[in-house]
């Protein structure tokens, strides 16, 4: 039968196929996009008008980009080397960065003090964002604030250390009456504070110019510098305040959740900008002519008062979220009201308020540029006041605006990855 | 602390507002700096250069009045105020004089409590449209859309010159003169305006200045100048009369070049009292002899300011226009020294 069989069939193969590529069309970019740029008419259709806007977009602005010029002392001269071909002028750039960055009225030769208050910044707040940095980096973060105003306003190194000085008294007393009664450790600490502010500032008025930086007013801040000093002060003030206020407006105690329901909806109720204006046009006519109370100061306590409302109600939403049992089981163990919160409900809620608070953050630290309004050079102040009413520069648009999109879309997008990266490290699993 | 700080401040601050109005040329003095309050930025009347130095047309009367009184015409702490802040840091005493391309209303002048002290640019509103819109007078504008900035004066003018013509248009809101020429070049307003004089200017960072066109109608007065508090006519005083010694030193043939050789004395007794080598000016006012000789030599006279910063031969490219002297047919007429 096999015999048969063998002769009945004309050709049996003995041996095995070479292996063969997949067809073109099942295999690397072609199969990919067959897949996923033209798996349908209509999908096909979508892929071809995209693929033709962006050769619009970058046959339009690859050009200008590639063509800029870069050196140049003013817009007309950029139109005359340009001579009609597309290039855009960012000559304006390389001339006029250091007003964009540091304002107009920064001396120019202590440009080095707000990079390296920069850097230490970034030193400072590795620790507070990464939990795997050297706890003793904390020490550092604790003195940054001085450090960083001395760097930046200059002025004798006594005020800052006058500054430090009155929370160290503060916190020394605090500890020493801490165990007695919490409200009197408290009130002690302030009276203690105060009073070595208050003996300090003759030691400041005495000692001016003893290690003393080039003082450098409030007025003379500017650029993405004034943004940054007011995003990061506003941010990281709101949100202590803003627990406070959110934990007071849980509170049993009437007086205490009624001032914070006041305050968070009066100044929710209110915009940004009206506040600022406040903080500008009003307050001047209050305070008596020739009293100085800083203009930068006014407008961080506004912006902190603004933010700690919105960081206080996004707070709450994670304290309702978190389940009742939790409350009860902080009670059960015995925990009173400040161990309970310190260790069992903050840290759940916090961890479900973290991508709104950075939303806040985000959105707060954009919403520096509305101090331009009253007519602070912050960045886009720069762009809107001085740089277009230059002579030189009056015109030049798109290169000035592409800037400034670029730095704050390099530093909110840092803090938005941040906020996800956090969130995955702190992911509990409650699948 | 704060709060008491607070109340105290009001306290004080009730109490004082009376004293300090006066004696602005004293706290100028003391302070040994002038706070002078310009535009956060108007092309050819005040804006920083690279280095952070301003220069301009108003911020030389700035300069000028620092050089009368400080006899230094860098001791200026510019304050930058925008139009909705600018009457608000005058009236708080925050800044001690204000010259930015502001108009001498009745209402500023007499509601405001300010005082205008003079008259430093003759300008008027008018219109500027794209060429190929084919309008040749303002009131075939029926139905146009509007470029316009909030807060000023323009803003009213427009609405005044429509209702009477009878014809109607869309405003389109702006808050500074950087913002609207991209909107006017993009085609969301089919006219801007402005100050002729910023229509000018802004025309003159076009690429092609040539296919815009400023219509013939010009549709208000607007003399712009600087002003002070009300209140304090010494101080007052004083910046009027610096204003007055530029426009007079023009009118004289006094310039910056020649001024110190003319302040030896000249046949001119006018002359003579006004650079403070014959009588004593200065000292009515409370200011050293050479008081308009330090004025002059800040920046040059009226016409050096002009021809500097927004004259024909800068990009600006203004005609003297009524911001000629009387003498050549224009409104600069200053009140005479003696």
């Amino acid at each position: 039968m096999s015999d048969t069989h063998a002769h009945a069939v004309a050709y049996v193969r003995d041996t095995m196929l070479p292996q063969q590529p997949p067809p073109a069309s099942e295999a690397g970019a072609v199969k990919w996009m067959r897949e996923n740029l033209f798996s349908g008419w209509f999908n096909t259709i979508l892929t071809l008008v995209a693929v033709y806007i962006i050769f619009r977009l970058l046959s339009g602005s690859l050009p200008w980009f590639l063509g800029g010029i870069w050196n140049a002392d003013s817009l007309a001269t950029c139109r005359e080397v340009l001579d009609g071909a597309t290039g855009g002028c960012f000559a304006v750039l390389t001339e006029r960065w250091n007003q964009l960055l540091f304002g107009v009225a920064y001396p120019n030769d202590q440009y080095w003090r707000p990079t390296l208050a920069f850097v230490l910044l970034l030193v400072a707040v590795a620790p507070v964002l990464y939990p795997k940095a050297p706890r003793k980096m904390l020490i550092f973060t604790g003195l940054y604030p001085f450090v960083g105003f001395w760097l930046i306003w200059g002025g004798t190194i006594f005020a800052p250390l006058v500054g430090l000085l009155g929370f160290v008294v503060g916190y020394l007393l605090f500890k020493q009456v801490e165990r007695q009664s919490f409200a009197g450790g408290a009130a002690l600490a302030v009276v203690g504070a105060l009073v070595t502010w208050w003996a300090g500032g003759f030691l400041v008025g005495a000692a001016e110019g003893v290690i003393a930086l080039e003082p450098v007013p409030s007025r003379d801040l500017g650029g993405f510098m004034l943004n940054l000093i007011l995003g990061t002060v506003c941010i990281s003030l709101s949100l202590p305040i803003g627990i406070l206020l959110a934990l007071g407006r849980q509170s049993d105690l009437p007086i205490v959740k009624w001032i914070c329901v006041v305050f968070i909806e009066f100044i929710r109720g209110v915009p940004l900008i009206t506040l600022l204006f406040v903080a500008n046009v009003v307050l001047a006519y209050f305070l008596p002519p020739g009293t100085n109370f800083d203009l930068v100061l006014r407008v961080i306590i506004m912006i902190t008062m603004f933010a700690s409302a919105y960081i206080a109600e996004v707070i709450r939403g994670g304290l309702a979220a978190l389940p009742r049992g939790q409350y009860e089981a902080a009670d059960s163990l015995g925990l009173d009201y400040g161990q309970s919160m310190r260790l069992i409900i903050l840290p759940q809620a916090l961890k479900i308020s973290i991508p709104g608070i950075v939303n806040v953050a985000v959105g707060l630290f954009k919403d520096t540029t509305l101090v331009s309004v009253i007519s602070m050079f912050d960045m886009v102040g720069m762009i809107r006041g001085p740089i277009l009413a230059s002579t030189e520069w009056n015109g030049v648009y798109w290169e000035l605006w592409s800037f400034a999109i670029l730095l704050f879309f390099v530093v909110c997008y840092s803090i938005s990855q941040y906020s996800q990266w956090l969130e995955r490290q702190l992911q509990r699993d409650h699948r | 602390m704060k709060k008491s700080v607070l109340l105290g401040t009001l306290a004080v601050a009730a109490l004082s507002a009376g004293a300090a109005a006066a004696a602005t040329l004293d706290d100028v003095k003391a302070r040994g700096k002038l706070n002078c309050g310009v535009t956060t930025g108007l092309v050819g009347f005040a804006a920083p250069d690279a280095n952070g130095n301003w220069d301009g047309f108003d911020v030389g009367v700035c300069r000028a009045v620092a050089a009368a009184v400080l006899g230094d015409p860098m001791a200026v702490e510019f304050v930058p105020t925008t139009g909705k802040t600018r009457f608000t840091a005058l009236a708080s005493g925050e800044i001690d004089m204000l010259a930015r391309n502001t108009t001498w209303t009745f209402s500023r002048d007499v509601d405001l409590k300010f005082e205008f002290v003079g008259v430093n640019y003759y300008d008027g509103q008018g219109f500027m449209v794209p060429k190929e819109l084919g309008v040749s007078s303002a009131k075939e504008l029926d139905g146009a859309t509007v470029c316009i900035q909030t807060g000023t004066t323009t803003e009213l003018n427009l609405a005044d010159f429509f209702r009477i013509n009878n014809i109607s248009y869309e405003p389109v809101p702006i808050e500074t003169n950087a913002e609207a020429q991209p909107l006017y070049l993009e085609g969301a307003c089919d006219v801007y305006t402005t100050d002729a004089s910023g229509l000018a200017a802004t025309r003159a960072a076009f690429e092609d200045p040539s296919a815009h066109i400023i219509l013939p109608e010009i549709i208000s007065k607007e003399p712009l100048g600087p002003l002070v508090r009300h209140g304090d006519s010494e101080w007052g005083d004083v910046v009027r009369w610096t204003l007055n010694a530029l426009i007079a030193a023009e009118e004289y043939g006094v310039t910056s070049a020649n001024v110190e050789e003319l302040s030896a004395g000249t046949d001119n007794p006018e002359i003579n009292r006004l650079l403070g080598s014959a009588g004593n000016l200065g000292e009515m006012m409370g200011l050293e002899a050479d008081w308009a000789k330090k004025a002059i030599m800040a920046g040059g006279n009226y016409g050096e300011l002009f021809a500097k910063n927004i004259g024909e031969s800068t990009p600006i490219g203004l005609a003297r226009g009524l911001n000629a002297q009387w003498t050549d047919g224009g409104l600069l007429y200053s009140p005479p020294f003696r």
